[in-house]
């Protein structure tokens, strides 16, 4: 059994709203083919799971991971008063708070809980454009790489001498922590944060080798990435990738296809590397989508919906389903969607306690029932 | 500090109104006036254009054409940016595509998304009505939301949703039941041919359509003739009725000012947050509301409110930059790109490594602005970028800067003047704080003696001046505008 100080939890958002019922398919369910006269799959073509649920036909490399029982599928996640807007959807996720808008990451606070002096700015790590707001929170470093291998300060600079002369004055003009206002202070501790980050994570593929060949889209290169500085041992324990998008109001079918194939190959490349370094006991995959979408298709695709699912993956995972399905009966619906039976909340509570060893309660807003899948 | 009040001011307006300016051009514009250059920014013409005609590109640079890959509609508009006379057309299309985020992963259709950029520069600083309908027509915009599925007796709501939440009044002022009139009424709104161009672009394909441009089609037969009641008024609403009542509506002047004011002014709260956050400045807002009715939504006549006002003469470096600025604004100061090479790919594709990869928003909600550019990643992409532009001696700008440079300072200036001389002539930047500036003397200063009567043959005080003016664009001051 690993301890938690080496534990590291992997977010996969799926971006857009992932159609829940073409995920994970009730493929006997002839209320799900009433519903879905043209956005379905045929039930030959599904990855059965069980007597009723299957996989997407495109999920191939997921059902490996669920046959060696490390899947857990967390069905009809949601929460209270669903918002079909993907933006604010999106931030509740990420703040972890349905009721008001706030500005600090779920992530960004268990950083914060884990390491509370910020010493080590790579202890979160954003694979991607952007910095997602799960991991934004004033004072809480978090490394943002775009790219893995050409990542540092000044690489253009016309000889290493001049570099390192023109990088200690810029340690100087970024070194003022009190500034003129709060956006100069954010932009002075950002600087200091890549200083200190750059020099680092330049070292993570030299020191990395693998007989895995990921696939070329975004999120395995991603995942490429993270596998990398996680051998690298420089102590990061939250990552984060997205893939999408999922917002698929029209075509579904082959798009829906293709995003799933595309994530499915990528857990599977990445997994691969885990096991191969044996770090598969200590790695969380967490994989979300802001919302599901409707019940009934659209004709070609699918609207906003309520009601969704996750997945956790991992070698400490303990699989099989979590939640319930939520049934697709008219008397049981929301306004045409899913009822959700879980708060999302409920999940982030069981990997920030039970695998992260944090205090759950201030950092999901409040006090939620765990999951076993830990 | 030696520039003047005026030179600041001036330097400030075309920071704003477009993507910064040159010592040259800061007092080429001084000499006709603050007001007078904002009449001519808001009646952009192409004359004495310095970029080649999108024919031109076509047929000799078709690296960065749109047809070819996916990514070419943005190089192209980055080469426009960079090299246009008349950056407030520019910069009121990046403003709407802000807005009216549509993008590449889902429409696959490059003509189309730069088609649309060519209607915001078009109709971008006229009537918002007209520019709201011509979006609504806008094929790549109904293929972006779904428009084509918004059938008579079978609405996909897409659209009607998002051009209530997103493009005009903003959450809370209309209801659930609004928003399915409103898709009712936009009914039949689709493009020609549309389930054989949607099959295309969903394999993903360039050819045979896939690069030619789609166009708008209004199926009456497929239209919901119904009465329907919106926002409390009761008709046989057609979408061009919709879009009328929406653009008279008091929450669309005041979703649209302050949408310009977090553009043009200062930086607001995120978007999703409009709802329970007041705006930075109440007065302001209700200013460019006011503008915006009273010239019968003119967007000229709320720019040009705003650009005389006190509110806006007084937020200097208010905002951070956002990829685009930051990287047109030290493309158009270096001078590095004159022509459609492939140094515009590389611009284009490193705007979207700071997190704005144009024509392709993350979602139809465009991107988390203001402080939200800035995280440790983004920052090394910007400092790395400026830093290599403005350090880089050959660059025709920077031959510039440092030919000035020359001029106004002698044999034995101080590390001090001499950087207050290239804070000045690359913007002029205020060092806010004592430390940047501090550190730049320091840096002269250890160098020993800089010389700059000599760079024809001082070869060493020639890339001293480099690094200097590249440490400037590396300053915190320079990511803000």
């Amino acid at each position: 059994m690993s301890t938690n100080d080496d534990r590291a939890v992997v977010v996969i958002q799926l971006t857009g709203g992932n159609d829940y019922l073409n995920t994970v398919i009730p493929y006997n369910n002839e209320l799900y083919f009433d519903n879905r006269p043209h956005v379905y799959h045929n039930p030959d073509k599904v990855i059965k799971l069980d007597d009723t649920l299957g996989l997407n036909p495109s999920m191939g490399p997921i059902k490996d991971l669920w046959d060696e029982g490390n899947v857990a599928i967390i069905n009809g996640i949601g929460y209270p008063e669903p918002n079909r807007s993907h933006f604010r959807s999106m931030d509740i996720w990420h703040t972890a708070e349905p009721t008001k808008v706030i500005n600090e990451g779920w992530l960004a606070r268990a950083i914060r809980d884990i390491d509370p002096s910020g010493d080590n700015v790579l202890t979160g790590l954003n694979l991607g454009r952007g910095l997602p707001r799960a991991l934004a929170c004033k004072g809480v470093p978090v490394a943002s790489v775009g790219s893995l291998e050409n990542y540092g300060l000044f690489p253009d600079a016309r000889d290493e001498a001049a570099r390192l002369e023109i990088l200690n004055t810029f340690t100087r003009m970024y070194g003022g922590t009190v500034g003129r206002d709060a956006v100069s202070e954010f932009i002075s501790q950002t600087g200091n944060y890549a200083i200190k980050g750059a020099d680092t994570l330049r070292t993570a593929p030299q020191k990395y080798m693998s007989s895995v060949e990921y696939s070329a889209n975004p999120l395995s290169q991603s995942l490429r990435d993270a596998a990398q500085v996680m051998f690298a041992d420089l102590g990061t324990r939250v990552f984060y990738a997205q893939h999408g998008s999922f917002d698929t109001h029209g075509g579904e079918l082959p798009v829906h296809a293709t995003l799933w194939s595309e994530v499915a190959s990528a857990i599977g490349d990445f997994t691969d590397d885990l096991k191969e370094h044996g770090r598969y006991d200590n790695t969380l995959i967490l994989m979300f989508s802001e919302f599901g979408r409707r019940i009934k298709d659209n004709g070609s695709g699918t609207d906003h919906g309520s009601g969704g699912v996750a997945f956790c993956i991992g070698g400490a995972v303990e699989g099989g389903f979590y939640g319930e399905y939520p049934s697709l009966k008219e008397q049981n619906q929301l306004d045409g969607d899913l009822r959700f039976n879980n708060d999302f909340r409920e999940t982030y509570s069981t990997i920030l306690d039970r695998w992260l060893g944090l205090d759950p309660v201030h950092i999901v807003n409040g006090r939620f029932e765990q999951f076993n899948f830990i | 500090m030696i520039a003047t009040e005026g030179f600041q001011l001036m330097a400030h307006l075309l920071r704003r109104a477009g993507f910064g300016a040159t010592y040259t051009e800061i007092q080429e514009q001084l000499s006709e006036g603050y007001e007078s250059t904002i009449e001519t920014y808001l009646q952009p013409s192409d004359s004495d254009s310095r970029h080649l005609e999108d024919d031109v590109i076509r047929r000799y640079h078709s690296d960065i054409h749109e047809s070819r890959i996916p990514e070419a509609p943005g190089s192209q508009w980055v080469y426009r940016m960079v090299t246009t006379n008349s950056p407030l057309e520019e910069k009121i299309a990046l403003f709407w595509h802000g807005i009216f985020a549509t993008g590449f992963s889902k429409t696959q259709q490059g003509p189309s998304l730069f088609l649309q950029i060519e209607t915001f520069r078009e109709l971008g600083l006229g009537k918002f009505d007209d520019l709201l309908l011509a979006i609504s027509k806008d094929p790549v915009m109904i293929m972006w939301l779904d428009n084509q599925d918004n059938h008579k007796g079978a609405i996909n709501e897409n659209f009607g949703r998002e051009l209530l939440e997103l493009f005009s009044m903003g959450i809370g002022n209309y209801t659930e039941t609004d928003i399915k009139e409103c898709a009712r009424a936009f009914t039949g709104w689709t493009l020609d041919n549309a389930e054989y161009m949607e099959a295309r672009s969903l394999k993903a394909s360039i050819w045979p359509y896939g690069g030619i441009a789609w166009h708008y089609d209004y199926r009456d037969e497929d239209h919901d003739h119904g009465a329907k009641e919106f926002l409390g008024e009761r008709g046989n609403f057609n979408g061009d009725d919709i879009i009328e009542i929406i653009c008279r509506n008091p929450a669309t002047a005041r979703f649209i000012a302050r949408h310009i004011y977090d553009f043009f002014v200062a930086d607001e709260a995120p978007v999703p947050q409009w709802p329970y956050v007041p705006p930075v400045d109440p007065d302001a807002i209700e200013i460019l509301a006011d503008a915006y009715l009273q010239s019968n939504h003119d967007i000229s006549s709320v720019l040009r409110v705003l650009f005389n006002s006190d509110f806006f003469k007084q937020s200097r470096f208010a905002r951070v930059k956002c990829p685009a600025e930051f990287v047109v604004g030290a493309l158009r100061l270096s001078g590095a790109i004159s022509e459609p090479t492939l140094e515009i790919n590389e611009a284009r594709a490193v705007i979207g490594y700071m997190g704005q990869f144009l024509l392709n928003p993350p979602s139809v909600e465009g991107w988390h602005e203001g402080q939200e550019w800035i995280n440790s990643g983004a920052l090394v992409e910007r400092v790395n970028f400026a830093a290599k532009q403005l350090s880089n001696v050959d660059n025709p700008g920077v031959k510039n800067i440092i030919s000035e440079l020359t001029r106004q300072t002698e044999e034995h200036s101080t590390p001090e003047f001499i950087v207050d001389r290239c804070l000045d002539l690359m913007g002029p930047l205020t060092m806010t704080e004592d430390d940047t500036k501090f550190a730049l003397v320091e840096h002269v200063a250890n160098g020993g003696d800089l010389n700059l009567q000599n760079l024809d043959t001082d070869d060493n005080s020639l890339q001293r001046v480099g690094d200097l003016l590249g440490l400037i664009a590396s300053t915190k001051e320079y990511h803000r505008t």
